[in-house]
């Protein structure tokens, strides 16, 4: 007996159709890649697949295209945006949820959504008029940094916070039982519970840097292949090059921009999938005990 | 000398002074230093807007918001109007894909697939997805549409639309999870098919978180630039037309003009910043409406 009567067909499209959707998924992240390659094959026979990562030289005119001054700017950035997100991160995500009187922390997480919310075009615009001319800081890795951190702290934040939650309750109130001050409790039952999803988080906040385009292609500084560790110098990242670029770019020159975005597809998704693993083992780990 | 209210025993409660009490609220007070640190520069954004955007915006009112934009960038004077319009079209076209779109595919995930190895692999790659830079997907839809069938407003919606998707999927779901089983019990008990629960008991009842979810979505998307950088291509005057010819935005607009030397332009830009930044706090305020409404 069929319990499900004459509307099982439409039961069945139903099912079909929400697997379409979520199909969906798959199949955009399918055509991403082909059609990218794809397109990026020009330039990387032209070039060679090694010679355009490892390659100094990046001179549209002469048809040579290597991309390692901008690799090299994607990561100095994103390491000044950790290096200055991860301390005031922390900072917040603990003063929140162990410090902060429970009245402070919806206006606190509000401000922090504020700061989400804020669009990165905004970001550029004010590192370009008021943070690189007022401070000294020109346009350069170092403007790009700042601005990078002050984009990434929200969302590092948030996950700290989610990581930092999942501490059980018991474990902090023996610490402050014995004794501990409240940083003492932090020290000996937060951290050890917390650090590994804190790791996960912060390359998150990673992934999320190497990938930003328009604010760092407005503060960077556009200039062709610097390989500095001085980081007031202007320089270039991969998002910003394409960008900037794209407006005036020839065929092999546009298919050179797109193998660019293809190797920042690459290495942040790989980045993503690092700091994920780490954060789902570190919530699995910290629930299952 | 003892007077007769004094304890026989000097026995405080409160923890005395000592090097590790101060040196936890030494801690306490640079974690508090850390929040206040980062207040700061949203404070100069927020102060930098107001001071050179509301008199550009909002002089002349509602010339800045109605008039177009002017085709010699260095000559003064207001008009965003086609970049408003421009905005709402793209925002409006990428919510009207991904939103139907990532709910559908978030029912999937949550009421038919579970724990199977299919939706493993689809909420995995949504995840994939979410962290695919925004410039990918612009150079995505500027290859597989722009090429072929030239700038349009739909481009930009497409591409917005491929940024949506996952947050909507990954929101949804979590809004999903949040529905009693007893619901669906109940329903399916009454004799109503699966589809029928699904449509009439569990997403109305979620209706709320996901209405939350997908704006907040819509909120960041209304402020993506590089997806559109491709896929407008430039325009100047009112282009109502989604499928055809060049269009332009918001947060286009401000990207040309704050690289602009021009004071003209750059106070366009701030102008647009501005509009912009109020127009996704409204609909971030709207989404908490819903998410307090949600919550109760």
């Amino acid at each position: 007996m069929d319990l499900r009567g004459k509307r099982a067909y439409a039961d069945t499209a139903f099912r079909w159709l929400v697997i379409g959707a979520a199909s969906l998924v798959l199949l955009i992240l399918a055509y991403i890649a082909v059609s990218m390659t794809g397109r990026a094959l020009p330039v990387l026979q032209h070039m060679g697949v090694l010679e355009f990562i490892k390659s100094k030289r990046w001179s549209p005119a002469d048809q040579l295209f290597g991309a390692l001054p901008f690799i090299w700017g994607t990561l100095f950035t994103a390491a000044i945006a950790v290096a200055i997100a991860v301390p005031i991160s922390l900072g917040v995500a603990l003063f929140v949820t162990q410090i902060a009187p429970r009245r402070w922390r919806m206006p606190i997480v509000y401000v922090m959504d504020l700061l989400a919310v804020v669009p990165s075009v905004v970001f550029g615009l004010w590192g370009v008029m008021v943070l690189s001319q007022h401070f000294h800081l020109g346009r350069s890795f170092m403007t790009a940094g700042i601005i990078l951190a002050i984009m990434i702290t929200p969302i590092i934040t948030s996950l700290a916070r989610e990581v930092i939650e999942t501490t059980p309750q018991n474990e902090k109130e023996a610490a402050l039982a014995l004794g501990a001050t409240k940083w003492e409790m932090i020290k000996g039952a937060v951290w050890p519970h917390s650090k590994g999803g804190l790791v996960g988080a912060v390359m998150l906040g990673l992934g999320r840097a190497m990938g930003e385009t328009i604010a760092v292609a407005l503060v960077i500084g556009s200039s062709l292949g610097q390989i500095t560790l001085h980081a007031l110098s202007p320089g270039n990242s991969m998002p910003a090059v394409i960008a900037n670029e794209w407006g005036e770019a020839d065929d092999l020159h546009k298919s050179a921009l797109i193998a660019l975005a293809v190797l920042l597809f690459v290495i942040t998704i790989a980045v993503n999938l690092v700091a994920n693993a780490i954060v789902q083992r570190s919530i699995a780990r910290s629930r299952g005990k | 000398m003892r007077h007769p209210g004094d304890p026989v025993l000097a026995l405080s409660l409160r923890p005395r002074r000592t090097w590790r009490t101060v040196k936890s609220w030494l801690m306490s007070v640079a974690m508090a230093g850390a929040f206040v640190l980062i207040s700061l520069p949203l404070l100069a954004i927020l102060w930098a807007l107001f001071s050179k955007g509301a008199s550009v915006a909002f002089s002349h009112f509602p010339a800045f918001f109605t008039k177009e934009i002017p085709v010699v960038s260095r000559r003064p004077g207001p008009g965003m109007g086609p970049a408003i319009l421009g905005t709402l079209l793209v925002t409006g076209g990428a919510t009207l894909i991904a939103v139907p779109l990532g709910i559908l595919g978030a029912v999937y995930l949550h009421e038919y697939g579970g724990k199977s190895r299919f939706a493993r692999l689809v909420r995995f790659m949504a995840m994939v997805m979410t962290g695919v830079p925004s410039i990918v997907m612009g150079l995505f839809v500027y290859v597989v549409w722009t090429m072929k069938y030239g700038y349009s407003a739909f481009g930009g919606a497409l591409g917005l639309a491929c940024l949506m998707l996952p947050v909507v999927i990954g929101s949804t779901e979590t809004m999903l999870r949040l529905v009693p089983n007893q619901m669906r019990e109940a329903s399916l008990a009454l004799g109503a098919t699966k589809a029928r629960t699904i449509l009439t008991v569990v997403l109305p009842a979620a209706a709320p978180g996901i209405i939350s979810g997908a704006l907040l979505a819509v909120a960041r998307a209304a402020g993506e630039t590089a997806p559109l950088l491709f896929a407008l291509g430039a325009a100047t005057s009112y282009n109502p037309h989604f499928f055809d010819q060049a269009n332009t935005a918001l947060s286009v607009q401000i990207f040309g003009n704050a690289m602009s030397s021009f004071t003209a332009a750059q106070d366009r830009a701030w102008g647009a910043a501005l509009t912009l930044v109020l127009l996704t706090f409204l609909v971030t305020l709207v989404a908490r409406i819903f998410t307090a409404r949600f919550k109760r």
